[in-house]
């Protein structure tokens, strides 16, 4: 019951990008066409999965025994940073028609907050295993869902008549307000 | 190639290349600790202190670096600067580095840093790329400043926890939450792209 309720939670409450504020970047860089951030979303949530397995790994195993937690940052940036680049070329090899839909999005992880934040949560909260792993799943579904709403809204926005300083990311940040304003209301549910 | 004076190149991070509101760097802490101004402070000296460190580094072993690896070592000079700061918060002031909680680490996924050791400290002098880091995290410190102060004025009513408004305000909630944050970022990124077009305009008439 604890483990659905944070899965939940991840997903709607506390949404990675409407909450947390973490993966600005690419929801204003990448959320211009639906299919896009479609692809995007699930690189994100794949990687998420993986780093969440990856960093619960070395924290638990490396760092937390030999007492070396304050190289904390410095190992999950530099795991984070060599997983991405492993996923990359095992999914070109495995499925090229995959590597092709994800394409770019890949190595732009890296430097995405939201990677490095969900390894940095879950250690701060002292999740175990399981609930590390579930809360990288929910928190890349969340990502995956507060990018592809944006983009079918800012698909709509193309054709709506905006006033000159307020076209790109003025707007895209204003409806990302009224997005979390919308998902407060999720908030009562856990 | 020097075509800046050094004053030129302290001044341009104020607003001709604010990382903030010109460039949309470091949009993920500009959001998440802008709820009060104290927050906003913290994070902005904590980021100018990584900033200018790693830029006097890179500049400095900028030869050393084979181009390969350059971004993999810059990460983790970064990612030294950063540990320091961490540590020196959670020591000297633990209430802070407790409310600015996760993202004191985030500091190391700063695109502003990264950014500029790629496009600035790799390719100039040492003394330049110490002017240049002191801009921008003027700029930066500057856009978090102004920020957290209209969402903390708004939204508690308050200005670093003084009570500025009257007893007849009524706190507007909604600007310490998340969906405040992006709405005053968003009016004030449309007022700036609104004053360049303006100055702009004067110019070439």
């Amino acid at each position: 019951m604890e483990l659905i309720a944070l899965f939940i939670s991840s997903i709607f409450v506390n949404n990675y990008i409407l909450h947390y504020f973490l993966g600005i970047c690419p929801f204003l860089g990448v959320s211009k066409k639906l299919d896009s951030a479609v692809s995007m979303g699930m690189a994100v949530t794949f990687v998420m999965t993986i780093t969440a397995v990856f960093s619960w790994m070395i924290n638990h195993w490396i760092l937390i025994p030999f007492n070396l937690d304050y190289l904390q940052i410095v190992s999950f940036i530099l795991v984070i940073a060599s997983l991405v680049q492993l996923v990359e070329m095992f999914i070109r090899k495995i499925s090229p028609p995959l590597y092709q839909a994800l394409g770019i999005y890949l190595p732009l992880i890296t430097t995405n907050c939201a990677i490095m934040g969900l390894a940095l949560l879950a250690a701060l909260n002292n999740y175990n295993f399981i609930k590390t792993v579930i809360f990288g799943v929910g928190s890349g579904l969340g990502f995956t869902l507060a990018i592809v709403l944006m983009a079918g809204i800012r698909e709509q926005l193309d054709l709506a008549d905006v006033p000159e300083p307020l076209k790109g990311a003025g707007i895209a940040l204003i409806v990302a307000g009224i997005m979390a304003l919308a998902f407060l209301g999720f908030s009562g549910m856990i | 190639m020097p075509t800046k004076s050094i004053a030129q190149e302290y001044i341009k991070g104020l607003w001709e290349e604010n990382p903030v509101f010109r460039q949309l760097l470091g949009m993920c802490p500009t959001l998440a600790v802008t709820n009060a101004v104290i927050n906003g402070i913290a994070m902005g000296l904590a980021t100018s202190f990584v900033l200018i460190f790693s830029s006097l580094v890179v500049a400095s072993i900028k030869k050393l670096i084979p181009s390969q690896v350059r971004i993999a070592s810059y990460i983790v000079i970064i990612a030294t600067f950063v540990t320091m700061a961490d540590r020196f918060l959670q020591a000297f002031f633990p209430p802070i580095s407790k409310s600015l909680g996760p993202y004191i680490p985030l500091i190391v996924v700063n695109c502003i840093i990264l950014g500029r050791q790629e496009a600035f400290s790799s390719k100039n002098s040492v003394g330049r790329s110490l002017v240049d880091a002191l801009g921008m995290s003027s700029g930066f410190i500057l856009a978090l400043l102004l920020l957290s102060s209209i969402r903390e004025v708004l939204g508690a009513g308050t200005f670093l926890g003084h009570q500025v408004m009257g007893a007849w305000f009524e706190p507007w909630i909604i600007m310490i939450l998340p969906a405040g944050a992006f709405i005053t970022l968003g009016i004030l990124l449309s007022l700036a792209l609104l004053i360049e077009s303006k100055t702009k305009q004067r110019r070439s008439e």
